[in-house]
């Protein structure tokens, strides 16, 4: 390995990691919006847009990201709407997101138990007291596992969008390994940038993971 | 003496199951009742008609003048003077002992915090768990949270309160503080509606003792006419099962 090549190519991919983990964390704000909403939806099976918002779920959960981006980066123009890459990377990313997130939430929602619903209730509260302060604080808890595996996932679905010619980290380097053939450097920068982008997301994720379940769970 | 609440032919159906069959019932103020009955007799879904937590089919659940009615707007209006214990606790996980009593009548009852606050240490104390107050569900034992869900009950003022099996998940030991919690609260003239399988403690606290099976009541009396002299065979032998000889 030559590391005067990787010294060469180290502002290249800070470029295209800064670039990255802008879009990628739009994409989740984005997701983490569209999910909490679609939850919402689902949870109070409110009529129509509870089967809008299953049709949107299953449709973005069964196709590749690659897909959903070709169909925004290409088809969109096509119907006289042009968005730059960078927006498509992100809108893209948040409409896949937010499908799964909207699982994660709802999932949440409904395993607080009905028990809690049936004491509140008891106690003389209303249906959106009750939904304020005794369900939404313990689905918020219950979904925090599931939101931390898709933050995860999310941020490496990233590395489709150079396949619309976005300068990210994986199209820095395949662009610098068609042009140069430095394919081990390349390859090792590609790894250590994308680790250094995803392992404080999954440490601070099992950290906050084991604080809601222990002040939950005790355990 | 005042009539408090009043069941007329109350009738629930499961599917095909009659579960409440033409029931009806009226307690006076600050009388204490027992139900009893085999699992599956209705006592559950009796009590939770009477908060509206079940739908009612047929017939009506009065307290004082007002009709309770799971259809109604202002069902939680009626259900603040119906205070209700479960068998679960069912304390909220997320909050503390304290804000698990003090809640409800701050959003619900608009109270002043640092009066309820006062009010729910006083009560606390009274049931021995005073230190307890910023400890979470977790940390307490099954006694000590039924006490605590008893308090929060309490606090809310109700005019009747209906305890549903609260011992049925709690160790033996752990039984008797819970049913001095309830002794205590019957000495004070407290209306209730008790749910129990503990026999001996439904002879101590009750002003009367029903016998529900297969959604009617079968007989009802006072606990020595009840205990001592059942008068049908079927309570006769409801009571042998809970007697030993050698």
């Amino acid at each position: 390995m030559d590391f005067n090549v990787i010294k060469d190519y180290l502002p290249l991919y800070i470029k295209a990691f800064m670039l990255t983990i802008k879009i990628g964390w739009i994409g989740i704000a984005l997701s983490l919006g569209i999910g909490v909403i679609s939850a919402f939806i689902l949870h109070f099976k409110i009529p129509f847009f509870s089967a809008v918002v299953k049709v949107y779920v299953e449709l973005f959960r069964n196709t590749p990201l690659l897909v959903q981006l070709f169909f925004v980066y290409f088809g969109l123009p096509k119907l006289g709407i042009s968005i730059s890459a960078e927006a498509c990377g992100a809108i893209g990313l948040g409409l896949l997101g937010g499908s799964y997130m909207a699982e994660s939430f709802r999932s949440g929602l409904g395993a607080v138990k009905l028990s809690q619903t049936e004491s509140a209730l008891a106690l003389g509260m209303k249906k959106r007291q009750l939904f304020t302060s005794v369900i939404l604080p313990q689905a918020i808890t219950l979904s925090v596992p599931a939101v931390v595996a898709n933050l995860i996932f999310l941020l490496k679905e990233t590395s489709v969008f150079s396949a619309i010619s976005l300068m990210d980290l994986m199209f820095t380097a395949k662009d610098l390994i068609g042009l140069y053939y430095n394919t081990t450097e390349c390859l090792f920068m590609l790894v250590i940038f994308y680790v250094i982008m995803l392992l404080p997301v999954s440490v601070l994720g099992s950290i906050v993971e084991k604080k809601a379940r222990f002040k939950m769970f005790g355990d | 003496m005042e009539e408090i609440l009043k069941v007329n032919n109350l009738s629930k159906r499961f599917d095909d199951i009659v579960v409440l069959d033409n029931l009806s019932l009226t307690v006076k103020k600050g009388e204490v009742v027992v139900i009893v009955g085999p699992s599956g007799c209705g006592k559950s879904t009796f009590l939770r008609c009477l908060n509206g937590l079940e739908d009612i089919e047929e017939g009506e659940v009065l307290l004082g003048d007002e009709k309770v009615n799971p259809n109604k707007k202002n069902l939680s209006k009626t259900r603040e003077k119906i205070g209700m214990v479960f068998q679960s606790y069912d304390l909220f996980p997320h909050k503390t002992i304290l804000q698990n009593i003090t809640l409800a009548p701050i959003k619900v009852k608009k109270r002043n915090k640092a009066e309820v606050t006062e009010e729910a240490l006083k009560l606390l104390d009274r049931v021995g768990l005073l230190s307890k107050k910023d400890n979470y569900p977790r940390q307490l034992s099954g006694g000590q949270k039924q006490r605590v869900a008893i308090v929060r009950a309490l606090i809310m003022h109700p005019e009747v309160l209906l305890l549903d099996e609260i011992t049925a998940a709690l160790d033996p030991e752990m039984v008797r503080e819970v049913l001095d919690v309830v002794l205590a609260l019957a000495k004070e003239g407290r209306t209730m509606l008790i749910v129990t399988h503990e026999m001996a403690f439904a002879k101590a606290v009750a002003d009367r003792v029903i016998f529900l099976e297969n959604g009617k009541i079968v007989e009802e009396g006072s606990p020595a006419e009840f205990f001592d002299k059942p008068k049908t065979d079927r309570l006769k032998r409801f009571l042998e099962t809970f007697s030993y000889e050698k």
